[in-house]
């Protein structure tokens, strides 16, 4: 798997931190409750497919990207900055 | 038909024309007292102890492919019971003692063989972790011996002791663990639970489970409609698919692990190995090959295959352990699909909707669980109350923060475990 950082180029995926799903970018307001807590830090909606997940280029820029990827092929479909994923 | 020496005789004496299929194919009925959604080690155990302890037979599995094409079929196959905090140690204790006395419970031979497994330490620290964790396993009322550098090196005097970056300080020793054949464990529940009743029913993929007020009344699939008073979803890796179609987000990422073996070669590892500072484990098959992993690739897949940096990371951890290894030829790698918890622990517990079970989170060590999870999963299906040996494993600790169980102090946090 490799995936193309945007500042770096394409890289192998060992230089890459993952962090799990897109999500984050969506935190709630701290007085939120517990449902929509529990939804952003718990529940997933783990999809067999398309998803789009937050890797940290670590080994490299040290910038966080949004990768949307394919779960079940394994496949990267596109590589963005998360600072602009999320503006 | 039962298995004895002497039916293994006669059949071998007369060309082996005796033996017939395992289990029925039957065709799905249109309505069930229970349907259980995967045919997994956990679904079929389920399924096996609903009939064999609570005398319920109006059962079905339904099984998307075939009987231990999942997991249950793709793991290391080491079964133990080494756990340390309370809610995962008595149930793996009572998991424990189920595989002791299972070939004779469904008069099949699983191969399970207690080798013993050995968990290696590299510093004072970890040696007091170790007798740490021993003494917890004693007092749960299963063994475990703590093992220095001299006795180790009597037991397995093929490991490199004298690494620069992990040197060998001595290892847990936990007798009673081991390995069984991962598809005779399948096979084993599939036929118990056929024999007595329960259909088999395969190529049956769940599409929709019918929920109508607030209650579960059937599953719609690729074989039609089934209702059912009562649905279990035991899908592994899959769970979150299944869960969803009943509307619910489960605390659950699906991830791969990979496994590898080699050609077979003759008797050199008597035990089952763990060296968690490199994540590399290792076991010798009955047939000989070596079969061994590491940790999980470490992002969401459902590819059931790895990529090349874990190939190569668990292959230079066990080159460094056992140099001897170094020569031999891998035959065979693949992966499995995880159902990953974020405190690393099971879920075993009812839903929101009336008549609908939850089991999955098993994480990289579901396979070990297969009798337990059956057995308290049958006894909250059947009476409605969770088993003594498994009362933790709520589902909404990770809403509540209340009863996480976080076996290896990372933090109930998805992609830590
Ligand atoms: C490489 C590897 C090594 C492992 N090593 C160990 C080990 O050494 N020790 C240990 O204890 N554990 C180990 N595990 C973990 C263990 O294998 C799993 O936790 C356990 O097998 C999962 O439960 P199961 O057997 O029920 O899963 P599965 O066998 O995956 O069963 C789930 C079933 O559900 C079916 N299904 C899914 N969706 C649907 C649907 N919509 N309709 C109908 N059916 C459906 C699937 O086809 C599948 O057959 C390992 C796993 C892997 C991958
Ligand atoms: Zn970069």
């Amino acid at each position: 798997m490799r995936i193309t950082c945007p500042h770096c180029g394409e890289r192998d995926r060992r230089e890459f931190y993952y962090r799990g799903a897109a999500v984050d970018l969506d935190r709630p307001a701290p007085d939120a409750g517990e449902k929509a807590w529990d939804s952003f830090v718990y529940l997933h909606d783990n999809p067999a497919g398309e998803t789009r997940d937050l890797w940290y280029h670590e080994g490299g820029c040290g910038a966080w990207l949004v990768v949307t990827r394919n779960t079940v092929t394994h496949a990267v479909l596109k590589t963005e900055l998360a600072s602009q994923a999320r503006s | 038909m039962r298995f004895s020496g002497l039916r293994v005789l006669k059949e071998g004496l007369t060309g082996n024309k005796g033996w017939t299929p395992h289990w029925r194919d039957p065709e799905p009925k249109a309505e069930y007292d229970i349907l259980i959604i995967g045919g997994g080690g956990h679904g079929l155990s389920t399924a096996y102890y609903l009939a064999s302890e609570h005398g319920l037979t109006n059962i079905a599995v339904l099984e998307k492919g075939y009987i231990g094409g999942g997991n249950v079929g793709r793991n290391t196959t080491i079964v133990r019971a080494n756990y340390f905090l309370p809610g995962n140690s008595e149930f793996y204790s009572h998991s424990l003692k189920l595989w002791e006395g299972l070939e004779e419970d469904l008069n099949y031979n699983v191969m399970h063989s207690q080798r013993g497994v050995i968990n290696l330490f590299h510093s004072d620290g970890q040696r007091d972790e170790a007798a740490r964790r021993g003494n917890m396993m004693i007092s749960q009322g299963d063994d475990a011996i703590l093992l220095g550098r001299d006795d180790l090196r009597n037991m397995l005097p093929y490991l490199n002791y004298d690494s620069a970056r992990f040197p060998i300080y001595g290892g847990l020793y936990h007798p009673r663990g081991g390995t069984a054949r991962h598809d005779a464990v399948a096979w084993g529940y599939a036929r118990g639970a056929d024999q007595r009743g329960v259909d088999l029913i395969q190529n049956c993929e769940v599409t929709g489970i019918d929920i109508a007020n607030g209650a579960v009344t059937g599953v719609q699939t690729t074989r039609g409609p089934i209702r059912a008073k009562k649905v279990a979803m035991v899908a592994a890796g899959r769970s979150g698919q299944v869960a969803a179609m009943a509307g619910m987000r489960l605390p659950i990422e699906s991830h791969v692990l990979q496994a590898f073996v080699t050609e077979g070669l003759k008797p050199c590892i008597d035990h089952v190995v763990t060296f968690g500072m490199g994540h590399f484990y290792i076991s010798q098959s009955d047939k000989g090959g070596l079969v061994f992993g590491g940790d999980l690739d470490f992002y969401a897949s459902y590819a059931a295959r790895g990529n090349l940096p874990t190939v190569e990371h668990v292959m230079e951890a066990g080159v460094t352990l056992m140099p001897m290894i170094g020569k031999a030829k891998v035959l065979r790698s693949w992966g499995g699909i995880m159902d990953m918890s974020p405190d690393g622990s099971p879920i075993i517990d009812r839903t929101d909707t009336q008549g609908l079970y939850l089991n999955c989170g098993w994480n990289y060590g579901g396979f070990k669980a297969v009798p337990g999870s059956g057995n308290v999963f049958a006894h909250l299906i059947a009476t409605g109350n969770y088993h003594e040996n498994a009362t933790g494993f709520r589902l909404d600790r990770f809403r509540t923060g209340r009863g996480i169980i976080d076996e290896e102090g990372k933090g109930s946090q998805h992609n830590l475990h």
